[in-house]
């Protein structure tokens, strides 16, 4: 790559959110900033290489995005000037000081995660608006049509425009659910990279890990004093750390216990442990974790273990009944299960995970765990269709392969 | 910006009887705080008649134009600056009413 096509890169992944975010801000309207902003990217590339890079490439590309923004609505006035404007967003709230810093890309993030869009449409719109991913991009990443996603992207934009969802900082007494639900929306990018389903799929999406991290990132940076961000970046780092790991080379996936630990990602664990360190101080100084900080913290507890055996499994289980606390759902339950059949074995396990079959009956994971359980316990018997049943339902072809030896591996 | 504001009640489990006390202290505060333009509660379902008048003569028919479980059981028209003070008041009018509510922007 050229030194001009990486400066290009460089801004789009740096400058692609903050340009959509300004043009949305002025012209209040997310079409003409999206639109505007991928024309000035586009002569960013037919430009620099001849005219060389400008000395501020940001404020280039905002000033170049406006121009073409106002072209536009010049062009669109002639047309139908009242109806577009009564069609603008609008911010109707005086400017007041929120405690968090109000920047425009997080107005945007707030805006595509609005709790009014339909989750796939609020995946769909943060990583067109705020990722800059192009459409046919968006439509590969979730196995459909790129008409498809197109369309889902259209119809989110104009509900936003038709109910007038605003384009604000949410109140400060809204902001913990708003902020959740961004992070939730960033949490189902990472998992979609991390267990990809879709049997003509790898295993793992790693351009779904690094999008849904480098956006973690981005929020990180607009809300420092958030823990449950800092949780859930330490959690995606830790997890990612063990890619390199995770996947055999004939496309298998490799449990926890079974990877070559020497192979996990250094730097990412060191920096998702002080994270998780971070959020630990602020714990002991009595602020309660959330649920991305337990998890990161089970993350960080294994990730400090240089061979599966050093494995601190009662600080893991600890953790667990923590999170079990804030989160008493079956599959947290469920997880929990697999760290007591390491401290008080798989018959004890066993019947804990047992407690959870009709809740979990549809979840491949369940019947994973059990085959798993059983098989240990040395029930091949029963072992077998559990394994059957997982295999049946995992979506992912590494983990459907892994499930597949293990089964054909009983006596 | 303004919204029409429907309340769903469902024939197989229907919302409590002895709201009304409370939804008029609700409306009251709607009024004063502005965001009321119109409400009303509706007679049931069986007491709608459908008129079709786009063909030679006029059709009427008796009953709602869809039956279903759930039906539409009163209206509000607010005046909201968006859709979060909308959704705000609505999820207040979804216990006052014990009812589901469904918010819809006028074009």
């Amino acid at each position: 790559m050229s030194d001009v096509e990486e400066a290009i890169t460089r801004a789009h992944h740096d400058e692609w959110a903050r340009v959509v975010a300004a043009l949305t801000r002025r012209f209040g309207d997310l079409d003409i900033a999206e639109e505007a902003a991928a024309e000035a990217f586009t002569t960013a590339v037919e430009r620099w290489p001849a005219d060389g890079l400008p000395p501020n490439p940001g404020a280039w590309l905002t000033t170049t995005a406006n121009h073409k923004a106002i072209d536009r609505i010049r062009r669109e006035n002639k047309r139908d000037d009242k109806h577009r404007e009564a069609q603008m967003l609008h911010d109707n709230t005086p400017l007041e000081p929120l405690g968090a810093i109000d920047d425009d890309r997080l107005r945007l993030i707030f805006t595509c995660c609005h709790p009014a869009l339909a989750v796939e449409a609020r995946v769909a719109l943060t990583l067109r608006m705020v990722g800059g991913l192009t459409v046919p991009e968006i439509a590969r990443a979730f196995l459909v049509q790129g008409t498809t996603m197109e369309r889902r992207i259209t119809r989110a934009k104009a509900k936003i425009k038709a109910a007038r969802i605003p384009y604000r900082m949410p109140s400060a007494e809204d902001l913990p659910a708003r902020v959740s639900g961004v992070l939730a929306v960033l949490f189902l990018v990472f998992n979609e990279g991390y267990l990809a389903s879709g049997p003509d799929t790898d295993p793992v999406r790693h351009d779904l890990t690094t999008e849904a991290i480098r956006l973690t990132r981005l929020i990180r940076t607009l809300l420092p004093q958030d823990g449950e961000v800092a949780g859930l970046l330490a959690l995606m780092l830790l997890t990612e750390a063990r890619r390199p790991a995770r996947v055999s080379a004939g496309g298998e996936l490799v449990p926890l216990a079974e990877q070559d630990r020497g192979a996990w990602d250094a730097e990412l664990i060191a920096e998702g442990h002080r994270l998780v360190r971070e959020r630990l101080t602020a714990a002991a100084a009595g602020v309660a974790p959330g649920r991305y900080q337990i998890l990161a913290a089970i993350n960080a507890v294994h990730t400090s273990a240089r061979d599966i055996r050093d494995t601190d499994w009662s600080q893991v289980l600890a953790l667990y009944d923590q999170l079990v606390r804030l989160d008493p759902s079956p599959i947290i339950a469920l997880n929990r299960a697999i760290a007591v059949a390491e401290l008080d074995g798989p018959e004890v396990a066993l019947a804990i995970v047992d407690r959870l079959a009709e809740a979990l009956a549809g979840y491949h994971a369940y019947h994973a765990t059990r085959a798993d359980l059983l098989r240990r316990l040395g029930q091949s018997q029963q072992s077998r269709p559990a394994y059957d049943r997982a295999i049946e339902l995992a979506g992912n072809t590494g983990e459907t392969a892994y499930l597949t030896r293990r089964r054909d591996q009983l006596h | 910006m303004r919204y029409l504001v429907s309340v769903i009640d469902d024939k197989s489990n229907p919302g409590s009887t002895d709201r009304q006390p409370a939804i008029s202290a609700f409306n009251e505060r709607l009024i004063a705080e502005g965001y009321w333009v119109f409400s009303g509660g509706l007679a049931d379902t069986d007491a709608a008649t459908v008129i079709d008048n786009r063909g030679e003569q006029a059709v009427f028919s008796d009953g709602p134009f869809v039956e279903s479980k759930e039906y539409l059981a009163g209206v509000w028209v607010w005046e909201a600056p968006d859709l979060d003070v909308a959704l705000k008041l609505a999820a207040e009018a979804s216990k006052v009413c014990d009812r589901k509510i469904e918010v819809r922007p006028f074009q």
